[in-house]
C-alpha cells in the first residue's frame, strides 16, 4: 500500500496520474455537495422509449464530440508537436455539407441519404485537414500558425455553404443518430464514441501507426534515417483528424437537426487542446494515449455539468473552468511534481529509517 | 562613404527582410486601392480611420510580438482588453476617479502578465494552456461583471474620449464646400507611444536582445548567462500590461462596455504580427513589421468591402487567405536562405 502511494506521488501511473486524479476530485466533490448528482432513472422520451436519464449520462452524452475530437486531435499533436486550431470551424463546415447533402433530395431522407451526407462531408472535412497538414507537413508550418488560416476563415465558409441561412433537418434517422434509437436505452452519440474508440485501438493493433507517430514527433529527422516518412505520417495524422471533425460535425448537427455555422462547437477547439493536455499528453509531441485524452474529455464536461448543477450560468462558466485548469496543471507541472516526489519520499525514507532503528 | 551607402556589407537578416516584404505589399495594395478603387482611399483620413478604430489592436499585437519573439504564445490578450473595458466602464459609472480608472486598466493588465508569467517562466507549464485559462477566466469574469452592455456616463472621460487631434492641411473639401479636417484620437498617438517604446526596448536594450536570444535558443541563450525564466517572464508581464493600455484605449474609442467586445482580438492580433514578419517560431521579428501588418489587415478588410463584397463572410474568408499568402511567403523565404546558407 505504502509502495502505491510512493510509486504514486513520483509519478507512478504514468501520464495517466493527472486525469485520473482530476475525475477522482470531481467524484468526491460531487459526493459530498449532493449524493443524488450521480442518480441514474429510466424516463421516457417524447418517442415514448424507455431512456437513461441523469447527470452522469449527460456528462457521457454531451462529451461525445469533445472525446471524438480528441482522439485524432491526440494523434496531431504527437505527430506535429502542435495543435490543430481550425476544428471546430472544419466541424462547422463539415456540418454544413451533411445539411445540404440532405436538403438537396427536397425533404424525403432515407438511409442512404444520410450515409451519402456522411460520406460529403467526410470527404470535405478530409479535404480541408489535408490543406492543413500539406501546410505542417510539407512547407514545414508550425501547427498553430497553418490552422489560424482556417480557424479565422473556416466558419465563413460554412456560412456561404449555407448560403446566410440556419437551414433545419428533421427526420427520425437524423433524430436517431443526435439522440436515442428506439429500443436501446443509450444515447446513440455515446456507442459512436465506443466505435470511434474500438476503430483506433484496431487501427493501433494492426499497423504500427502508434510507433512511427510516436518516434516522428520525438525527433523526426532521426525518423526519417530510420526509414519512416515523416511528411507522410504527419499528413496521415491530419486527414484521421480530418475524419473525427467530420463525425463530431455530423452528431453537432444530428443533435439540434440545424446547423448554425456561430454557434455549432463554438470553443471545441480549445477544449479539445485541453482534453489532450489534461490526458497527460505533451503538447509538444512525442509519446501519447489517446485513453488519456478521452478522460480529459469526460473530465471537462464533467466539470461544466458540476458547475451547471451548481447553478453558475453559462457564460460565468469559463471563469471558474479557468481556475481549475490552473489547479490542474499547477499540480501537473514537472517542477511541482518533483518538489512533490521529493518531498514524498523524503518523508517515507524518515519512516523506513525509523523501522529499522527500531528492528536494531 | 559614397560607395558604402549602395554596398552594404551585411545581407539583410531575416528579421529586415520579412518585413521589408511586408512594407512594400502593403503600399503595393494601397496604391492599388487608390488607383482602381478611389472613393475613401484618395483621402488622408481613411488611413487615419483605421489607425482609429485599430489603435487597440495595434497595442495589442506589439505585446504579442515580444511575447512571439520570445517564442512563446499569448491568446488571452483579447479577454483582458475586454475585461478592462468593462471594469473601467462599471468603475466610471460609479463615479470613479479618471486617473484612477487608468491605474485600474494598467493594474488588471498587469496582474494577469504577472500571474500568467510566473506560472509559465517558474513553473514551466505549457504557455497555450496558461493563457487558454487567463481568456476563460478574464471572459468568463467580464460576464460575471455585467452581461448587459454598459455605456460609460462620467463628464471627465466623455471629454477625454472626444478630444481629437485635428490636422487641416489633411482634411478634404466635402461636397457642401466645407474644409473637413483630418481627425486623429488620443488613442492612436497612445499606440504611437507604445510602438516607439516596444521598439526602443527591442533594439537598443539588454532586454530586447535578451528575447531575440531567448526565442532563437534556449539552451544557448542560457548558456550566454541570460536569465532564461526572468526574461521569459519579463515578456509576460509587459504583454499583460500592454493588453491593459489596450483596453483603456478600446474604451475611448467605444466609449462603452460590452461582454463580446474584443472577440477574436487575439487571433486577429497573432494574425498581424504573422503578417509583420514575427513567426511563431521565435527569435525573428519586429514590431514595425507589427505595425504594418496590422494595417495591411485592415486594408485588405477595407478593399473587399469597397469592392462591393458586401456578404458577410467574404471579408474573413479573403483575410484567411491573406494569411495563407504571407505564411506561405515567409515559410518559402526563410527555407531558401537557409538552404542558401548551408
Amino acid at each position: 500500500m505504502k509502495k502505491n502511494v510512493k510509486r504514486f506521488f513520483s509519478g507512478g501511473l504514468g501520464q495517466l496520474t493527472i486525469p485520473i486524479i482530476a475525475i477522482l476530485l470531481l467524484v468526491i466533490f460531487n459526493l459530498i455537495r449532493d449524493p443524488s448528482f450521480f442518480s441514474i432513472g429510466i424516463a421516457h422520451n417524447s418517442d415514448g422509449n424507455m431512456v437513461l436519464a441523469g447527470n452522469l449520462i449527460s456528462i457521457i452524452n454531451g462529451a461525445s464530440e469533445l472525446a471524438i475530437l480528441a482522439m485524432g486531435m491526440t494523434l496531431v499533436t504527437a505527430a506535429c508537436g502542435g495543435q490543430d486550431i481550425s476544428v471546430g470551424a472544419a466541424a462547422a463546415i463539415a456540418g454544413s455539407v451533411f445539411v445540404k447533402v440532405l436538403k438537396s433530395s427536397g425533404g424525403n431522407i432515407h438511409g442512404g441519404l444520410v450515409v451519402a451526407a456522411f460520406v460529403a462531408a467526410c470527404i470535405v472535412a478530409v479535404l480541408f485537414a489535408s490543406f492543413n497538414g500539406t501546410l505542417v507537413a510539407v512547407f514545414k508550418i508550425q501547427p498553430m500558425i497553418a490552422t489560424l488560416i482556417l480557424y479565422t476563415c473556416g466558419r465563413s465558409i460554412a456560412y456561404w455553404i449555407n448560403g446566410g441561412a440556419t437551414p433545419t433537418v428533421s427526420s427520425p434517422i437524423i433524430n436517431a443518430i443526435g439522440s436515442f434509437i428506439p429500443g436501446i436505452p443509450i444515447p446513440t452519440p455515446v456507442l459512436i464514441v465506443v466505435l470511434m474508440a474500438i476503430l483506433f485501438r484496431l487501427l493501433f493493433h494492426f499497423t504500427s501507426l502508434e510507433l512511427f507517430t510516436q518516434s516522428v514527433g520525438i525527433n523526426g529527422s532521426a525518423a526519417r534515417l530510420n526509414g519512416i516518412n515523416s511528411t507522410f505520417i504527419k499528413l496521415l495524422s491530419f486527414v484521421i483528424l480530418g475524419v473525427c471533425v467530420a463525425v463530431a460535425g455530423s452528431i453537432g448537427v444530428s443533435r439540434l437537426g440545424l446547423i448554425n455555422h456561430e454557434t455549432l462547437l463554438l470553443d471545441v477547439e480549445m477544449d479539445t487542446i485541453l482534453a489532450v493536455a489534461i490526458g497527460g499528453n505533451s503538447l509538444g509531441g512525442g509519446k501519447f494515449k489517446i485513453g488519456g485524452s478521452i478522460i480529459g474529455a469526460y473530465v471537462i464536461q464533467m466539470l461544466t455539468i458540476t458547475l451547471y448543477a451548481m447553478k453558475v450560468s453559462s457564460t460565468d462558466v469559463k471563469a471558474y473552468k479557468a481556475i481549475v485548469i490552473i489547479l490542474l496543471v499547477v499540480i501537473g507541472s514537472p517542477v511541482v511534481k518533483a518538489k512533490f516526489s521529493k518531498f514524498a519520499s523524503k518523508v517515507f525514507n524518515k519512516e523506513k529509517k525509523a523501522v529499522v532503528k527500531g528492528a536494531e | 562613404m559614397g560607395k558604402n551607402i549602395f554596398k552594404r556589407k551585411e545581407p539583410l537578416t531575416d528579421t529586415q527582410l520579412l518585413m521589408s516584404i511586408t512594407i512594400c505589399i502593403f503600399l503595393v495594395m494601397y496604391l492599388f486601392a487608390m488607383i482602381f478603387l478611389q472613393g475613401g482611399f484618395l483621402h488622408a483620413q481613411q488611413i487615419f480611420d483605421m489607425l482609429n478604430d485599430n489603435a487597440s489592436l495595434l497595442i495589442v499585437s506589439c505585446g504579442l510580438t515580444i511575447v512571439m519573439i520570445g517564442g512563446g504564445i499569448d491568446i488571452s490578450v483579447g479577454a483582458v482588453t475586454s475585461l478592462v473595458v468593462m471594469s473601467c466602464v462599471l468603475y466610471l459609472n460609479r463615479g470613479g476617479n479618471l486617473f484612477v480608472s487608468i491605474l485600474l486598466a494598467l493594474g488588471i493588465g498587469l496582474a494577469f502578465g504577472l500571474v500568467q508569467g510566473f506560472l509559465i517562466s517558474f513553473l514551466d507549464i505549457q504557455p497555450f494552456i496558461v493563457t487558454l485559462a487567463g481568456m476563460f477566466f478574464a471572459r468568463g469574469m467580464t460576464t460575471i461583471l455585467s452581461v448587459n452592455p454598459q455605456k460609460a456616463d462620467h463628464a471627465v472621460f466623455n471629454a477625454l474620449k472626444d478630444t481629437k487631434i485635428e490636422i487641416p492641411w489633411l482634411g478634404y473639401v466635402a461636397k457642401n464646400g466645407n474644409l473637413v479636417p483630418a481627425r486623429i484620437e488620443l488613442g492612436v498617438i497612445v499606440a504611437f507611444v507604445c510602438v516607439a517604446v516596444i521598439f526602443v526596448i527591442l533594439k537598443f536594450m539588454p532586454l530586447g536582445r535578451h528575447f531575440y536570444a531567448m526565442g532563437g535558443n534556449q539552451t544557448s541563450a542560457l548558456m550566454l548567462g541570460i536569465n532564461v525564466k526572468r526574461t521569459r517572464f519579463m515578456s509576460y508581464i509587459l504583454s499583460g500590461l500592454l493588453s491593459g493600455i489596450s483596453g483603456y484605449v478600446f474604451l475611448m474609442h467605444t466609449g462603452a462596455g460590452n461582454a463580446t467586445n474584443a472577440a477574436g482580438m487575439e487571433m486577429n492580433a497573432i494574425a498581424s504580427s504573422i503578417i509583420g514578419g514575427t513567426p511563431l517560431t521565435g527569435g525573428v521579428g519586429n514590431v514595425i513589421g507589427t505595425l504594418f501588418g496590422t494595417l495591411t489587415l485592415t486594408t485588405i478588410k477595407k478593399i473587399v468591402v469597397s469592392s462591393g463584397f458586401n456578404d458577410p463572410w467574404w471579408q474573413s474568408i479573403t483575410t484567411g487567405g491573406m494569411l495563407c499568402f504571407f505564411i506561405l511567403l515567409q515559410s518559402i523565404v526563410l527555407s531558401r536562405r537557409g538552404k542558401k546558407k548551408a
